[in-house]
């Protein structure tokens, strides 16, 4: 019994190299795979290692040099002043107020993109997973100052959504909120709650996509089996589901959380005249022309990040991975 | 007496796919009943239907009397060893058999000392502190087992459980398992499509195909004497024989059954019987299977290894014990 043969001629066992120098490369390649590697890694550790972790540590390397107050000539010597400028009243304060919002950006993204990552990876499937995607990701294709501008619009005096809480009777609402310290002001517009509502609305596909990813790899029979063994949905949640999801979680909290941290349009555009980390770096390397105190607001999210991560890895947060 | 599991007139339709079709079913407490069937002939289903994960489009189910249409699976006293364990990745071997007493609110030391006890009782003692994923297939199939069983179930379900492991440790496991259900006297229900398994392990089959129940009955009833074509053919690949062949031996025009082992295998122009050609023979170590045909009708014989056989080709004669052949209910 014989194949039919496609050639008129017996093909050999071992076929000829493919011609010139691609030939001979792809021979290379498959025979010292590590030098593929090298090849391919070459680039992006140069780009990472030199442009980018090195720019970061003259950024750095600038924080601990200080500014002579009465030249303000920057004075290079190596120096703990600046970062003891940063525990001044005013600028503890700026830090304390980013790093606050940053949390509750941060809680509340992964509240509203759990509900909606849960449906994307459990029940989504073929066009509505699609759309889902489509969904998460349009807000991200528009300019993100336009988006900014059109909440300005939503949010103000005269926006759509005091008109529609007026439809609704229910402005004395609005008006409650408006009239409470901190989080109030004379609209959301120029409010606290306007800038947290803002920033929850452009960061939270960066929640949506990594809780999504961490869900879609739990396998559908750990819920049916937690069930299974008694407990009950809210049970399970906890859990399963949660800890499950949890590295994702940690994964979109990087995001929303840094970069709220180093956001200075949101609050500048929407919000008090109350500053935020990004907007006190922009004002002290611009108009004030102090870069190191620049600098040493810029480390502070670096830091904090830091111990971020630290702290959740050893809450568990990564066990499941 | 009250069934363990009752199903009367129970359907469950997935669209236009009935899956599970007009089942009535009763399993008696403390019996090893085995669901036998090709994929997607609803014994799954079924099983899924007795722990809750589905819930039948009509019909009624009852559980130790109790009416179970409705009830979730968390309020259900019966576990399940998912076909791929489904063990909890994040959690170390005793947290995962410590579950279901973990959920119940059982105190911390309490739960852990049962969960040593189960893991004890599937031969896995002192596991407790790894990871699953550290397990080999053998070793997270008991676990699993052990996550069930710590919750002493009324009814424990078993999803083709042994279907991932070799066959040596599938051998083992299936002789553990039966002593286990004996041991502790829980009502077991497997799903499997191995017929070996099923006639080897179970006291009654149930054999499913297109989400109906074929025949239900001692695996040696399945065996010998199977009702339907579908049950002769799936349950050991018996020789399916048509009414005109039947008649001739039997006088009845009626669809017979006859198991490979009965044929006994003559050389030509030796006494009478079948005249048949041997077309393939298939080395089985203990045994050979022959592959013959009479006259267009393919049939197998099964010989012990060691007898002289005719050269593949040759002509043959086939005799039987007329006792062996057996009688189907479906008519010509």
């Amino acid at each position: 019994m014989t194949l039919t043969a496609a050639h008129a001629k017996p093909a050999p066992a071992v076929l000829p190299r493919g011609g010139g120098v691609r030939g001979a490369l792809s021979d290379l390649f498959w025979r010292q795979p590590r030098l593929l590697l090298l090849l391919m890694l070459l680039p992006p550790v140069l780009w990472l290692g030199i442009v980018y972790i090195g720019s970061l540590f003259a950024l750095l390397l600038q924080s601990f040099f200080s500014i002579d107050e009465f030249s303000g000539l920057i004075n290079r010597e190596f120096t703990l002043k600046t970062y003891g400028d940063l525990l001044q009243a005013a600028n503890l304060d700026i830090i304390l107020r980013t790093v606050t919002m940053a949390a509750l950006v941060t809680f509340a993204s992964a509240i509203i993109a759990f509900p909606i990552a849960y449906y994307a990876a459990r029940y989504a499937r073929g066009r509505w997973k699609a759309l889902f995607y489509l969904g998460v990701m349009l807000p991200l294709w528009s300019s993100y100052l336009v988006k900014i501008y059109a909440w300005k619009l939503i949010l103000a005096k005269e926006g759509i959504l005091t008109w529609l809480l007026a439809k609704l009777h229910l402005l004395w609402l609005l008006d409650g909120w408006l009239s409470l310290p901190v989080v109030g002001g004379n609209s959301l517009s120029v409010s606290s709650t306007g800038t947290f509502i803002v920033f929850v609305y452009v960061w939270l596909p960066f929640m949506i996509l990594p809780v999504q990813a961490a869900l879609e790899r739990v396998p559908g029979n750990l819920v049916e089996a937690s069930s299974d063994l008694g407990a009950s949905p809210g049970q399970t949640f906890r859990n399963v589901l949660f800890p499950l999801a949890l590295p994702g979680i940690v994964a979109g909290s990087i995001f929303t959380f840094s970069l709220t941290l180093g956001d200075y349009i949101i609050p500048q555009i929407i919000g008090t005249s109350r500053l935020f980390i990004g907007q006190a770096v922009y004002s002290q390397q611009g108009t004030a022309g102090n870069i190191p105190l620049a600098a040493a607001f810029t480390v502070v999210p670096i830091v904090i990040m830091g111990f971020y991560l630290w702290g959740a890895k050893r809450m568990g947060a990564f066990d499941a991975l | 007496m009250t069934s363990a599991v009752s199903f009367q007139k129970v359907s469950r339709h997935f669209g236009s796919v009935r899956a599970v079709d007009m089942v009535d079913l009763d399993i008696v407490p403390g019996e090893f009943f085995a669901m036998l069937g090709p994929s997607g002939s609803g014994k799954t289903t079924c099983l899924r239907l007795i722990a809750g994960f589905e819930q039948p489009t009509s019909g009624s189910i009852s559980i130790f009397g109790e009416r179970a249409e409705g009830v979730p699976p968390y309020r259900r006293n019966v576990n399940t060893v998912f076909q791929d364990y489904a063990l909890f990745p994040h959690l170390n071997v005793l947290d995962n058999v410590a579950y279901g007493l973990m959920v119940k609110g059982v105190g911390k030391l309490e739960r852990q000392k049962a969960a040593e006890e189960a893991l004890s009782l599937v031969r896995l003692p002192g596991y407790g502190a790894r990871r699953p994923s550290q397990l080999s297939g053998g070793q997270r199939q008991r676990v699993a087992l052990a996550r069930a069983l710590v919750n002493q179930p009324k009814v424990l379900l078993l999803d083709e459980p042994l279907g991932a492991l070799d066959l040596k440790l599938r051998e083992n496991m299936q002789e553990e398992l039966k002593s286990l259900q004996k041991a502790l006297g829980i009502t077991f229900v497997f799903v499997t499509h191995d017929q070996g398994e099923a006639l080897s392990m179970a006291d009654r089959v149930a054999v499913f195909n297109d989400g109906r129940i074929m025949q239900i009955g001692t695996p040696e009833d399945i065996y010998q004497r199977p009702k339907t074509r579908f049950v002769a053919d799936f349950v050991g690949s018996s020789n399916v024989l048509p009414p005109d062949f039947v008649q001739r031996y039997s006088g009845q025009h009626r669809w017979g059954s006859l198991r490979p082992e009965s044929i006994r295998i003559g050389r030509a122009a030796k006494g009478d019987g079948v005249a048949a050609r041997l077309v393939s023979t298939n080395y089985l170590g203990a045994t050979t299977r022959l592959a013959l045909d009479a006259d267009g009708l393919r049939l197998h014989a099964i010989v012990p290894a060691g007898a002289k056989l005719p050269k593949e080709g040759e002509a043959v004669v086939l005799t039987f014990n007329r006792e062996h052949l057996h009688l189907m209910d479906e008519p010509g």
